[in-house]
């Protein structure tokens, strides 16, 4: 299990020159949740002294909550940044597939799950369009999806409006279908004053599964192998394009499932402008989980502790009393600690000593 | 070319274009089982294309390359090492990031169990790795650190080692950029040798003639892409290959010319 992206001084812990504690904070770089971590244990505890409501049963309900849908979509993303790729079209994604879904419930008159089936399909289709246009033209990502966020949301706020005559859609809980797709998305467990959803379990599941692909599959070291060093994985036949691919067809799927989860919660769905923030957001919560702008280091765990950050940043300024726009300058401080913390793993992993 | 030996790797008339320029323009060559093949040339004579072609990165136009007789058109570069042709590649071919065992097995990781569950097997991996690296001269590395912990030397052990192990039927050894130690040196050579004595088909691709007359059996020299000419040990000394190396024929020709227009350069 010393494995991760490895101790550097586990084989030499027994060399002279390695003190104990040069050792112990090493193993500690090496790990791309920990700066994270900190931070977190930092903020949960100035948000803890401020607003003591935030640890009651309702408080860390709504942390989850927020935390949930972030950390769906942070992971996702980050897999893609550690393969060196970015997505910011998550964030609309979940929007379009919940409108479609819900056009085809509400208006066509479909099925739940075949309308979930459909909206899927179609998600996973964005998904082979990004990847299929980022591998055959080389193009950045960020720009490549920057465009399919454009397309998106125009085509989602038109549509929606020519079919349906307003942004809303609603009352889809007479589709049949509903109740075993209400189970499955819109579960919730009372627990004193505060009400879990299951898309926390979602998330945890979604965090366990992407944690053991990276580190235990083949398709976990191709990933690492592309963003890290694509010459050096190309050079070894490891499916660098195939990957790829892959991974935006993953973050399409996650969209899809954050979507999907937001459409059972309120039965409905209400497109609006949603901005450019919704595509960052997921990166946002990459980066402060460790995840290296250059790709080939980061982990789905610090991904998930950054999207638990930006929630409990987020939350403990609402039940403080603060002004909202607050949150903005917390985050931007917080995620330039987290650049800078990235930066000086990376150039320490990356030193290549002379010979 | 010769057709008594049928074992080991073989260009017949081959053409690799890169868009309309052709990097490689008919070449035809053997590279024989248990003898050291050095392939000589100036920068851009295109023997990385041979490497990359070779090794199954880079798909040949025309022509045929033949792997014991038989002629084959690798998909992708782990087909070409499924096929037993394993390359040392000039950059190394290492992710500093990665650990040594992931690096060692990147692309043809051993796997147990059935597919969804389908995982790395990490015991035998980091196991495999260990004794190879030992093989090399590199007794006790950790696995389990990053390439990028090793030494400048322990990382081109670590892509030697690889080439070796997954190397059945011929090995590519294109020579490192980066400095090599006198020591580090003389395990490479060893290590080709050693190669050689079990039967591969060796391919070295070198900027030195000296080196190359020291190891080799015979020497493919690249110009231009084409081949400028396929000699053996018996054909020419190493001051010879250093001349035709330094292109013999064009450096007489530029001599020439410049003591036609400065005569006093023919007093030197």
């Amino acid at each position: 299990m010393a494995d991760r992206l490895s101790a550097p001084g586990l084989a030499r812990a027994g060399t002279p020159r390695v003190t104990r504690g040069r050792w112990v904070l090493e193993r500690a770089l090496t790990r791309p949740s920990l700066p994270a971590l900190v931070v977190l244990a930092l903020v949960l505890a100035f948000f803890a002294l401020t607003a003591p409501e935030l640890l009651s049963a309702r408080g860390l309900a709504g942390v989850l909550d927020v935390a949930a849908t972030l950390g769906i979509g942070g992971v996702a993303v980050a897999l893609l940044m550690v393969a060196g790729q970015f997505d910011l079209s998550v964030g609309v994604l979940a929007i379009s597939s919940a409108a479609l879904t819900a056009l085809l419930v509400g208006h066509a008159g479909w099925g739940m799950w075949s309308a979930l089936l459909a909206s899927l399909t179609c998600a996973l289709l964005v998904g082979v369009v990004n990847g299929v246009l980022v591998v055959n033209t080389g193009l950045p990502s960020f720009l490549v999806t920057l465009a399919t966020f454009l397309v998106l949301q125009g085509t989602t706020l038109a549509g929606v409006r020519a079919i349906a005559g307003s942004g809303r859609i609603t009352a889809l809980d007479e589709a049949s279908g509903w109740s075993s797709a209400e189970m499955l998305f819109g579960s919730t467990a009372q627990l004193d004053d505060g009400r879990f959803r299951v898309s926390l379990l979602w998330w945890l599941g979604v965090t366990a599964v992407a944690t053991w692909v990276l580190w235990r599959t083949k398709f976990g070291n191709a990933v690492f192998a592309s963003g890290g060093a694509r010459t050096a994985a190309r050079e070894l036949g490891v499916p660098v394009r195939r990957t790829t691919v892959a991974l935006f067809c993953l973050s399409a799927t996650a969209g899809w499932l954050i979507g999907t989860l937001g459409l059972v919660r309120f039965a409905g769905v209400q497109v609006g402008s949603a901005g450019l923030a919704t595509g960052i957001d997921f990166i946002v919560v990459a980066v402060l989980g460790g995840c290296l702008l250059a790709g080939g280091y980061g982990s789905a765990l610090g991904a998930s502790i950054g999207a638990l950050l930006y929630a409990v940043a987020r939350q403990g300024i609402t039940l403080a009393g603060w002004d909202p726009p607050w949150f903005q300058a917390l985050l931007g401080v917080l995620l330039v600690v987290a650049l800078v913390a990235n930066a000086v793993v990376g150039h320490r992993l990356k030193g290549v000593p002379r010979s | 070319m010769s057709d008594d030996e049928p074992r080991g790797l073989a260009l017949r008339g081959v053409t690799v274009r890169h868009g309309s320029v052709p990097a490689l323009s008919r070449v035809t060559a053997t590279f024989p089982a248990g003898q050291i093949s050095c392939v000589l040339g100036e920068n851009g004579s295109g023997k990385s294309t041979l490497v990359a072609l070779l090794s199954g990165l880079r798909r040949h136009d025309e022509g045929e390359l033949l792997v014991d007789g038989t002629p084959v058109r690798f998909r992708s570069p782990r087909a070409a090492r499924a096929a037993g042709i394993a390359t040392v590649w000039e950059d190394l071919a290492v992710a500093p990031l990665l650990s040594v065992w992931r690096n060692f097995f990147l692309g043809a990781e051993p796997t147990r169990g059935v597919w969804p569950l389908r995982r790395l097997d990490l015991e035998s991996a980091r196991g495999t790795t260990a004794r190879a690296m030992a093989r090399v001269g590199v007794p006790d590395v950790d696995p389990d650190q990053p390439a990028s912990r090793l030494q400048a030397g322990e990382r081109q052990s670590l892509a030697v080692a690889r080439a070796l192990h997954f190397g059945a039927r011929a090995l590519v050894i294109d020579e490192p950029t980066t400095p090599m130690t006198v020591a580090r040196q003389t395990l490479f050579g060893q290590t080709i040798l050693d190669a050689r004595a079990q039967g591969l088909a060796v391919v070295v691709i070198t900027n030195n003639p000296r080196y190359a007359h020291l190891i080799g059996d015979r020497f493919l020299l690249l110009a231009g892409g084409q081949v400028a000419g396929n000699l053996t040990r018996e054909d020419v000394d190493a001051d010879g290959l250093t001349a035709l190396m330094a292109g013999g024929d064009q450096l007489s020709v530029l001599s020439d010319a410049l003591t036609a227009l400065h005569p006093e350069l023919g007093d030197r």
